[in-house]
């Protein structure tokens, strides 16, 4: 009977949680059969008209939707391969500095822009490849042309993929650096005696000593594979350069909430949680069977 | 250690040069961005501002003190990063415990846990999510901001990973005392636990208030939009304004919009983040370590 009271208030516990879990997670999972749907808003998900495959075919058929899931993968993939290389080159450089109150300062101006919005990070990008800002202003001094950055659909995919990183490269290389620093000191000391230079330590103790880190962080990445940045695009994108930087989750958002087709819309969605969730499943298999890397 | 040859010197001489023109890459756009607020409009619009102020001023500072739009939507922020805040840490806290009981404890804890951890893997998306918190009457509401995220899974794993470290022991002896699991939460887990409390409390406050799109998307009246949401439709008009077809008439719009004053309330927008920076970087630090490095 003891037991039976105490289990009783450890699910009284989990109540609220659960309700807004239910409401707002799996509500929304539900809804998803809006995408067999030509879904009205006032009819609802249960009176609206089940019209199969269409909202798929349809959308799927559009000229614009091949290019958006191939911008969303360019994007995506360019940005992982950056996160991994530019955090790993930044975490081996600061690894050779001695001074650690400069490694420190090196560490906050890094890690900085990972605590900014990208209301305020996209103002900032906007501003500084504006006609008449600073980097034109650079251009103009040497001579050049400016360039109109934000209007020009390779441009703007380039500083898409820049300033993602820019803003969350400081977040793989203190994971990064916190392995470095894992790894036991005595095989440098050993590596030392036999004549290897910081060169050849780097090479064969940090690097391999870090490969089961980087492998984790690569593999988890994967599950991102169409997260091509939804809110950087949507504060720096303009119509000009949708052709180069419009990608799923914005043309989702234009489909639904402005064209008001919210069945093709939630289709395109469907589509792209199922491969998210395909890419997070094999990866977090990998992962686990790979690096013993689990979650909970 | 021995001496270090010239080639290691040059290479360290080369990597403190490297490093520093990267830092110093990445606080340039931020003293800009301070530089052309504190400048003459006009300096400002001509693209004359580059680090150090031109025309030196105030005005832009002092407008925004009476900037009704700019005063209302940080009130709505603060609003938001308390009652936002305040609901997320209590949720996760009273999640995570009986999730972080044993199996033979808690016989049920597995089902709640895959109850919650599928929502990590898969979601409705942003549509059928629209129209539930649409149907559930949150539309146009500061509660919209708040409740559909109500419950982050991620920070309640945290939680329940910290709780877990706690000795069993401890619960046990409470409990042969006496208290009831109430007691045994409130009493010897919330002292035991602040430290990780200050860090997902960190990570929640910075989240709500840097979320702006749900503002966007939930929000109908624009005096009822938070900081980040007011800025970011700022941003975007410039954005629209952009695709006007020559560069003229680029520059003569870019002469309409108050420059300076657009760049302070960015500014602004970014300075409470900034002021409490230090801490942040040392709880997440923390926490990033603690979460990705264990063996």
């Amino acid at each position: 009977m003891k037991t039976l009271k105490k289990e009783y208030l450890l699910h009284f516990m989990l109540l609220p949680g659960v309700i807004i879990t239910l409401i707002y997670a799996y509500g929304p999972m539900a809804g998803l059969v809006m995408a067999f749907q030509q879904f009205e808003p006032l009819s609802g998900f249960f009176k609206s008209e089940f019209v199969g495959w269409d909202n798929f075919k349809y959308v799927f058929e559009l000229p614009d939707f091949m290019q958006v899931l191939w911008n969303t993968i360019f994007i995506a993939v360019f940005k992982m391969v950056l996160f991994l290389l530019v955090p790993l080159i930044l975490a081996l450089l600061l690894n050779e500095v001695t001074k650690s109150w400069f490694s420190r300062i090196i560490q906050s101006a890094i890690f900085l822009p990972f605590f900014l919005s990208w209301t305020v990070l996209g103002g900032v990008i906007i501003e500084l490849f504006s006609l008449n800002g600073p980097v034109n202003g650079l251009l103009e001094a040497i001579g050049l042309e400016p360039i109109m950055f934000m209007l020009n659909n390779g441009w703007f995919r380039g500083i898409v993929i820049g300033s993602d990183v820019w803003k969350g490269m400081g977040y793989n290389m203190i994971v990064m650096l916190a392995a470095i620093t894992g790894i036991n000191a005595t095989l440098y000391e050993a590596a030392e005696v036999d004549g290897a230079g910081r060169w050849k330590q780097m090479l064969n103790i940090t690097l391999p000593g870090m490969a089961p880190i980087l492998i984790l962080l690569g593999v988890l990445s994967l599950g991102g594979i169409l997260n091509a940045g939804f809110e950087q695009i949507l504060i720096m994108y303009n119509p000009t350069v949708y052709e180069g930087g419009d990608i799923i989750d914005t043309f989702v958002y234009r489909l639904g909430m402005f064209s008001q087709q919210f069945g093709p819309a939630a289709a395109v969605g469907l589509f792209k949680s199922v491969v998210s969730l395909a890419m997070v499943s094999i990866t977090y298999y990998a992962a686990y069977k790979y690096s013993d890397y689990r979650i909970f | 250690m021995h001496k270090p040859t010239i080639s290691r010197r040059i290479f360290l001489l080369c990597n403190t040069l490297i490093l520093s023109a990267i830092t110093v890459l990445g606080i340039i756009p931020f003293i800009h961005l301070l530089s052309i607020s504190l400048s003459s409009n006009t300096a400002a619009m001509a693209g004359e501002v580059k680090l150090w102020p031109v025309g030196f001023n105030l005005d832009a500072y002092r407008y925004l003190g009476e900037k009704v739009e700019f005063f209302r939507s940080f009130g709505v922020s603060v609003q938001r990063v308390i009652l936002g805040t305040a609901i997320n840490m209590v949720l996760v806290f009273i999640t995570a415990f009986p999730l972080s009981k044993s199996n033979d404890q808690f016989k049920f804890r597995t089902v709640y846990v895959w109850f919650f951890a599928i929502t990590m893997f898969f979601g409705g998306g942003l549509i059928p999510t629209y129209i539930i918190v649409k149907d559930t009457g949150l539309i146009d509401s500061i509660w919209a901001l708040i409740l559909p995220g109500a419950l982050n899974v991620w920070n309640m794993v945290l939680m329940l990973n910290f709780f877990r470290g706690i000795p069993r022991e401890l619960d046990e002896a409470a409990t042969i005392d006496g208290a009831g699991q109430w007691k045994v939460l409130w009493r010897i887990y919330l002292p035991v636990s602040l430290p990780s409390i200050a860090t997902i409390g960190l990570f929640t406050i910075v989240g709500h208030w840097n979320a702006w799109f749900d503002g966007i998307l939930y929000l109908n009246s624009p005096e009822k939009y938070p900081l980040q949401t007011y800025l970011s439709t700022l941003i975007m008009a410039i954005n629209s304004q952009m695709t006007s077809i020559s560069i003229e008439q680029i520059k003569a719009m870019e002469n309409l919009s108050e420059k300076t004053l657009r760049t302070a309330q960015i500014f602004m927008g970014a300075l409470p983040i900034m002021l409490v920076y230090p801490f942040l970087q040392k709880y997440f630090v923390k926490g990033i370590t603690v979460g990705s490095v264990k063996e």
